[in-house]
């Protein structure tokens, strides 16, 4: 069973990793405020880095 | 969106894009970071994927050095890097595999026991990725590595991880803890699966004593240590006195409790035939109320904030201004796995374990762990192995 599920829930990560991104990048170019647009691309790479499984 | 802002939010995002570059290249060459090792005609090198197919092909499929001696005897097993944080464990194997001739018996060595942990840092932790042992050649790159497998070979975690065997619940992290997921299970994440091989080497090769080195932190009260299963007491009890009377340094004896599980020194014993044995040395580094984690800190083992707990009353081994310095910390190893052998052939005539060539505590701190370590330029062709 443990064989089974683990790797279906960490591909359900993965997925949910890159929704947050596609989510962020919108975010990103909706907003108007430069200090948003700051906190987005900060936010965004820890979530890149594990996307591209760099770290 | 008018002109402005898309070259404002260009010109954000670039910068981000540049920041992520130079992270991702500096993780990268943290995780593919080849270190190397030198071994003579005595080593044969196998793997550990040799003793559980699933292992074949990922990031914890490590080197399995194989020193046998020229008459037949008992074998040893030497586990470095069950924690890639604690680095006097991995040195120590490091000296025993290029510096080791044995006369009788056989020596098994692992210098990357959870390689998936020593190409990951602790998060937050700001700790060095690469160190530098200083030699006469110039010197040999090691990675600093974790406590626990790379989230990238093993994610996400349970909120409890549930410890096979036993069902005892352990801390969620501990999922990617080697030393908690002893003896493992075939089906289970990479690190169980991991510890299964390992289970299977100690029963297909007949291992009879596995050791297991760790570094602790001065706040953590099993330290100076040699923690050991029921069935190595004698042996365990006779190395730490002989080594507290003879060596010049103090190390205890401790008996691993029956029913805290996942621990080398608790399930290799209680699922094989082996005594299993785990040494703890001191290492500041760890500490929660250490100064700055740098390289330096990690190879001299001087914090001034460590030593300010000390005069508190807070620490488990003492501490001064001479730190603790990684020499003496891997000379601590080297001689305890020494004086084991030497007690186990006292208590084996039969079957004795008789190793040369590998520098004891007074040795090491009088010309320090670089001068044990091979050039790699020098060796043979096939001699150098990656790790």
């Amino acid at each position: 069973m443990n064989a089974f599920f683990t790797p279906i829930i960490s591909i359900l990560y993965y997925a949910l990793i890159a929704y947050l991104v596609v989510l962020i990048i919108y975010n990103l170019i909706k907003t108007k405020d430069w200090k948003k647009e700051i906190v987005y691309v900060i936010i965004l790479i820890p979530f890149l880095l594990r996307l591209f499984m760099i770290k | 969106m008018n002109r402005k802002d898309i070259i404002r939010k260009s010109l954000i995002g670039l910068a981000g894009l540049v920041i992520m570059i130079f992270a991702g290249i500096s993780f990268y060459q943290h995780r593919h970071y080849k270190e190397q090792v030198v071994i003579s005609d005595q080593v044969k090198v196998k793997k550990l994927g040799d003793y559980f197919a699933a292992i074949k092909g990922t990031n914890n499929d490590c080197n399995i050095y194989i020193v046998e001696g020229t008459e037949p005897g008992a074998t040893m097993m030497v586990l470095g890097g069950s924690h890639p944080e604690e680095p006097a464990g991995r040195l120590a194997a490091w000296i025993m595999v290029e510096n080791s001739h044995i006369q009788k018996g056989r020596l098994i060595v692992v210098l990357s026991a959870n390689h998936s942990a020593t190409t990951v840092t602790r998060p937050s932790g700001a700790y060095p990725q690469l160190f530098t042992i200083p030699t006469t050649w110039g010197g040999q790159k090691f990675r600093m590595g974790d406590r626990w497998s790379n989230p990238l070979d093993q994610w996400p975690d349970p909120e409890v991880y549930i410890h096979y065997p036993s069902k005892q619940n352990l801390a969620y992290m501990d999922i990617r803890n080697l030393n908690r997921a002893w003896p493992g299970r075939a089906n289970g994440t990479l690190t169980e699966k991991t510890t299964f091989a390992f289970m299977n080497l100690i029963r297909q090769e007949k291992v009879d004593v596995v050791i297991d080195l760790h570094e602790a932190e001065l706040q953590y009260p099993v330290i100076n240590t040699i923690v050991t299963h029921e069935k190595g007491q004698d042996l365990a009890t006779m190395a730490s006195m002989t080594l507290t009377d003879f060596e010049g340094f103090s190390i205890g004896t401790e008996f691993s409790p029956k029913n805290l599980h996942g621990l080398s020194h608790r399930e290799i014993g209680d699922f094989s035939d082996a005594i299993s044995l785990l040494f703890e040395a001191p290492e500041p580094f760890l500490d929660a109320t250490r100064g700055i984690t740098g390289e330096k800190q990690l190879l001299e083992g001087k914090d001034a904030f460590v030593v300010k707990a000390g005069k508190h009353g807070l620490l488990y081994a003492p501490i001064d201004d001479n730190g603790w310095p990684i020499a003496t910390r891997v000379g601590r190893h080297t001689s305890t796995i020494l004086q084991v052998m030497t007690s186990w052939n006292e208590f084996h005539p039969e079957k004795e374990i008789v190793c040369e060539g590998v520098p004891k505590y007074k040795e090491l701190i009088a010309k320090g762990v670089g001068a044990f370590l091979l050039d790699p330029k020098t060796a043979g062709a096939g001699k150098v192995i990656f790790e």
